[in-house]
């Protein structure tokens, strides 16, 4: 009893573990009750009860509402179906003059919009990637395609492989020096021998567009954001929540908006994009010093040269770090978009997969990883660019990069000449490697993979049986055993312990939506899986990055794999697990583990690295040990950072079994996946979306507020 | 005498929601405490004052007394809340953005305390920065800031970056970056108070000599009496807000107006603040011996030669015409006297 008294806090937590199990054991499975699998959910069953809200009949499986609360939102997916329909059918018909037939035409007005949107995007992509592969449509976007008939020599050509190698060679040698040059010359060089050249550039042309307008539009509404109060309270919930939204989940929504196509797969990637864009934005914006704009201010600065010579550059860390993000972002997406028909390596990499050629896949993925690391690395190299005044250049050395480009231009387009003579009836290989004419080493993959499974397939068979029987499936029917009454009070519970009433309501909020939604099961099955990644990863990360830290220069190699790791798109690490463990839940875990262990490490180091030299030297003046020390000293310090890491892993990991639904997972993923290819799927992947955004925010608020208060109690800034 | 170059009539800020009402109904007669009770806080109380042309007004008080405010309110950073500011006869307050922007490009230069240079601006782009802002050419703007960090000292460091150079060298950059427009009015914020006190010591000395070259109208803020002392034609002192006195360095020390006033005039060596005409003598007595002291000069540096005469001696101007007396006990009497502690 003394030991309770002398921490409160713990006999709190106590009692909330002592109610939530008591609900546990007092709250029997109803026999009815199991977890449906697959398409029987899709089939109407007569023993489902059915209620009508709003003029739409919801039909669910009734149980006890201790064990499972009715799903009263299940009209929602249908409103929001019927809702875009109508916007895009029947809201505000309006006469709008159309060039083909030339006449006008009743078109609603959002349907306009999207379709002029989706004009705009069309041509921006298709200019790009006709420079870079040649074709007809900029020129048809200018004249018609009677006029194209008539005149058969109009054509955009494109460029040959050469000079695109060549060129952005010189632009990384511009911008970053030798060693980005050799890097961009060779990347590009292996994409063009591989043949990967056709989907590798429709890729680049598919983020040359996304990337700067997500860049351009995140950066504006930061800004807008940073000026007006109001502006930034309308856009932080949805902020939020599009933070830890699956990329998955906005697909299905855009798909109706916009249709299929790259143009579609830009706007999705812009809408996933933006937001940690003005996050990050926001963040540099605000702490920068106030007597830097003063500085400013009294150099003469009007608003614009303030915010443009003085406030964005100041904040240029922060903000190229938004930048690295949108990067990121966008070579996901240009993987995840290829399910609604985005050309590209993402297609390659997806049909490769679902065909199991696990070789195919891999160089696809290696491309696409080798295309993000250079413009990661080139819009790096960019923003740190430094001017030289003081060389006094002619004019030789001060256009020798445009000239040599120009060389490059004409020996390039002789090569292609020559080579159009040489290669006489075949390919012109120095125009461009056509896609299965590379040197490939598919054959030498696919053969590794069959090497391992037939050497090794006993012990994998066995590992994997294992993990499933004895630690999956039991963790498994831990949570689904969960009545839905215990889990809420333990979470509310845990809200209330941590940050008040206020945190209690938030979380309370959070849980209902999902509690509410047909989906409760499915999001069980979704944290179960999560949280075994959680766990992992953490174990890993803390521990590889505590480490680390013990030495200067493995702390700054494992920073540096870490960065290299998060540029990957996030669909590339599925293709490793497949390789290994084939089609199980294993691989899906795996993956997971994996990909979130990342932050884990990455926020270990920085968190420990925050901890300030001066207590370094005082505890070592005390004489501590160096575990005492990190036990003692580095570890409280800096475990608010750690938690903060935590966070980001939780978030990751969710991704991850999201987009491990492709591997096949029996969670919300699925589910997402499924109203993909169904044409009323729009409501129900956005509602599915926002039920794994809010089992994100649930951890993010519980974290965030306990990390808040730590840190305030330990005067951390 | 010609217009003052700033001009100061009852100027207030106060900060909070509904300052400008509560303002008004004060009706010139702010009390701290009641507009604290109501959520305001005063920053500036009612502060009048001129500064003319080349004179450098410092203005000293402790943290949170509201010289930084006020100053602000001098560079419009922030509106001040009432009164009036005239800056060459310009009423401040009514000037629309853009002639603001125009003042502030060509007559006004600023120094922070945190220096407050351009992180990704190396030093020659962060002192061109405010010609370019003015729309001036790279080249022209360049060379301009060369000159510059030769006026500084900093030459052969103007490629490097705010972050590879000691604090003394930074503010040397934002000393170099205030003065690149030619301003007539210079503005600086405690400028030396986060150098270590050497540095302290030499960047005053450099100041003294830029000034004594550029003659500019100064504003100065610091918490520093010393330093206050050392530069000053007028002193300021602030306390709550309020303008405690504003007078020469000599009359502060010899007759401080208040009690807050003494506490700080307590320490100083005399002998290093005042000068021989403070102290001296205007009645030309008869017994007066051979040596002539110049008026204008610090009693410290005379004051051995002056002790070892036995007779009063003879005070002259610059033209060498005699213009009072000075006797030895009256230097005793000033250097060790009247001090609360030695009594």
């Amino acid at each position: 009893m003394e030991f309770l008294k002398k921490y409160p806090k713990l006999f709190q937590w106590l009692f909330l573990l002592i109610v939530f199990f008591a609900l546990c054991f007092a709250i029997d499975v109803p026999e009815t009750y199991k977890f449906i699998r697959g398409q029987a959910e899709f089939v109407k069953d007569p023993n489902q009860s059915t209620f009508v809200f709003l003029g739409k009949e919801v039909r669910y499986y009734a149980f006890d509402v201790f064990w499972r609360l009715p799903p009263l939102l299940g009209w929602l997916p249908i409103w929001i179906n019927d809702s875009l329909f109508f916007l895009m059918n029947d809201w505000m018909p309006m006469e709008f003059w159309n060039e083909d037939t030339q006449e006008y035409k009743t078109r609603p007005l959002v349907l306009q919009i999207t379709r002029n949107l989706t004009a705009f995007m069309t041509f921006l992509i298709e200019l790009i990637r006709e420079i870079l592969l040649g074709g007809l449509e900029t020129i048809v976007a200018f004249t018609s395609w009677d006029w194209i008939d008539a005149n058969p020599w109009a054509e955009l050509p494109g460029l040959p492989w050469t000079i695109v190698a060549a060129g952005s060679a010189i632009l990384a040698y511009k911008l970053g020096g030798r060693g980005l040059a050799i890097f961009a010359g060779l990347a590009m060089t292996y994409i063009s021998i591989f043949g990967q050249w056709k989907p590798s550039m429709q890729t680049l042309s598919f983020i040359l567009v996304a990337a700067p307008l997500s860049f351009i539009f995140g950066l504006s509404l930061g800004i807008a954001a940073f000026k007006s109060k109001r502006v930034e309270k309308a856009l932080y919930p949805i902020l939020l929540v599009m933070q830890t939204m699956p990329q998955y989940a906005v697909l299905v929504p855009a798909l109706v908006l916009f249709g299929v196509g790259d143009h579609a797969a830009v706007i999705i990637t812009m809408i996933v994009a933006v937001p940690p864009m003005i996050l990050l934005t926001l963040l540099g914006l605000r702490a920068v010093p106030p007597e830097v704009i003063e500085a400013g201010r009294m150099s003469g600065c009007n608003n614009w040269q303030l915010m443009f010579k003085v406030l964005i550059p100041t904040a240029r860390r922060d903000i190229l770090i938004g930048v690295n993000q949108v990067i990121m972002v966008c070579f996901s997406m240009a993987v995840i978009s290829a399910f609604i028909g985005a050309k590209g390596l993402g297609f390659n990499l997806l049909l490769a997969l679902n065909q199991l050629n696990i070789g195919l896949a891999l160089e696809a993925g290696l491309c696409i990883s080798l295309i993000a690391i250079l413009l990661d690395k080139m819009s790096l190299a960019w923003a740190n660019k430094q001017v030289d005044y003081f060389g006094n250049l002619n004019f030789f050395q001060r256009n020798k990069n445009s000239l040599f480009f120009g060389l490059i231009m004409i020996v390039g387009i002789v090569l292609a000449y020559f080579g159009s003579i040489y290669f006489k009836d075949g390919y012109n290989y120095l125009f461009e490697v056509p896609h299965n004419k590379g040197i490939s080493t598919a054959d030498f993959w696919n053969k590794g993979v069959d090497w391992i499974f037939d050497t090794f397939f006993v012990y994998i068979k066995a590992f994997n049986t294992w993990l499933i029987v004895e630690v999956l499936q039991p963790m498994r029917a831990l949570y689904l055993r969960m009545p839905a009454i215990a889990t809420l009070v333990l979470v509310v519970g845990a809200g209330y312990l941590i940050g008040g009433t206020r945190s209690a309501l938030v979380v309370c909020g959070l849980t209902l939506f999902i509690a509410l939604s047909p989906w409760w099961d499915r999001a069980l099955v979704t944290t179960y899986m999560a949280t075994f990644g959680v766990i992992v990863s953490c174990i890993i990360g803390f521990t590889v990055g505590t480490l680390c830290f013990q030495n200067k220069h493995s702390t700054k190699f494992m920073l540096n794999v870490c960065d290299i790791f998060q540029t990957f798109p996030s669909f590339v690490y599925l293709i490793p697990v497949m390789m290994l463990f084939g089609i199980t839940d294993t691989s899906v875990l795996i993956a997971v583990i994996v990909y979130a262990t990342i932050p884990a490490t990455r926020y270990t180091i920085e968190g420990l690295r925050s901890v300030p030299s001066g207590l370094h030297d005082a505890a070592t003046m005390s004489g501590v040990t160096k575990f005492q020390r990190l036990f003692k000293i580095e570890f409280p310090l800096a475990f608010p950072h750690m938690m903060l890491g935590l966070n980001q892993t939780i978030v990751f990991a969710l991704f991850m079994v999201i987009i491990g639904a492709f591997i096949g997972t029996e969670d919300l993923g699925q589910y997402i996946l499924k109203a993909l290819s169904d044409k009323k799927g729009a409501g129900i992947g956005l509602t599915l979306g926002i039920c794994v955004a809010f089992i994100g925010l649930i951890f993010d608020n519980l974290i965030r507020t306990w990390v808040d208060k730590r840190k305030k109690h330990l005067g951390i800034d | 005498m010609s217009e003052p170059v700033i001009k100061c009539e009852s100027v207030y800020k106060i900060f909070g929601e509904n300052a400008e009402t509560m303002l008004k109904e004060a009706n010139g007669n702010v009390d701290a405490k009641t507009f604290q009770e109501n959520g305001c806080i005063v920053g500036v109380n009612n502060a009048s004052f001129e500064v003319s042309k080349g004179e450098m007004l410092v203005v000293m008080g402790l943290s949170g007394s509201g010289k930084s405010t006020l100053l602000r309110c001098i560079s419009r950073l922030t509106d001040a809340t009432g009164g009036k500011i005239f800056i060459e006869g310009q009423d401040l307050l009514n000037l629309n953005n853009k002639e603001l922007i125009d003042l502030r490009r060509n007559k006004m230069g600023m120094v922070f305390q945190s220096f407050a240079l351009l992180p990704h601006k190396t030093v020659v782009e962060n002192i061109a920065f405010p010609l370019q802002i003015k729309g001036i050419n790279t080249g022209e703007s360049i060379n301009k800031a060369m000159d510059m960090v030769k006026l500084v000292g900093l030459d052969g460091r103007e490629n490097y970056f705010p972050r590879e150079l000691s604090g003394g060298q930074q503010q040397r950059v934002g000393i170099a970056r205030s003065l690149a427009v030619e301003p007539d009015i210079w503005f600086l914020d405690e400028p030396f108070s986060a150098l270590d006190p050497l540095i302290r010591k030499e960047m005053q000395d450099e100041f003294l000599r830029l000034q004594e070259k550029l003659q500019k109208t100064i504003m100065f803020i610091t918490h520093d009496f010393d330093e206050a002392l050392k530069l000053a034609d007028r002193i300021a002192i602030m306390k709550d807000g309020i303008i405690e006195q504003l007078d020469t360095p000599a009359n502060i020390v010899l007759n401080p107006a208040t009690e807050y006033v003494r506490k700080f005039t307590e320490e100083v060596p005399r002998e290093k603040v005042l000068l021989i005409k403070d102290v001296m003598d205007s009645s030309t007595t008869e017994n007066i011996g051979d040596l002539k002291v110049l008026r204008d000069e610090i009693i410290e540096n005379v004051a051995e030669k002056i002790l070892t005469q036995e007779k009063t001696v003879a005070v002259i101007d610059n033209n060498n015409n005699i213009v009072g007396s000075i006797n030895p006990t009256k230097i005793i009497n000033t250097v060790f006297g009247g001090r609360k502690n030695n009594n």
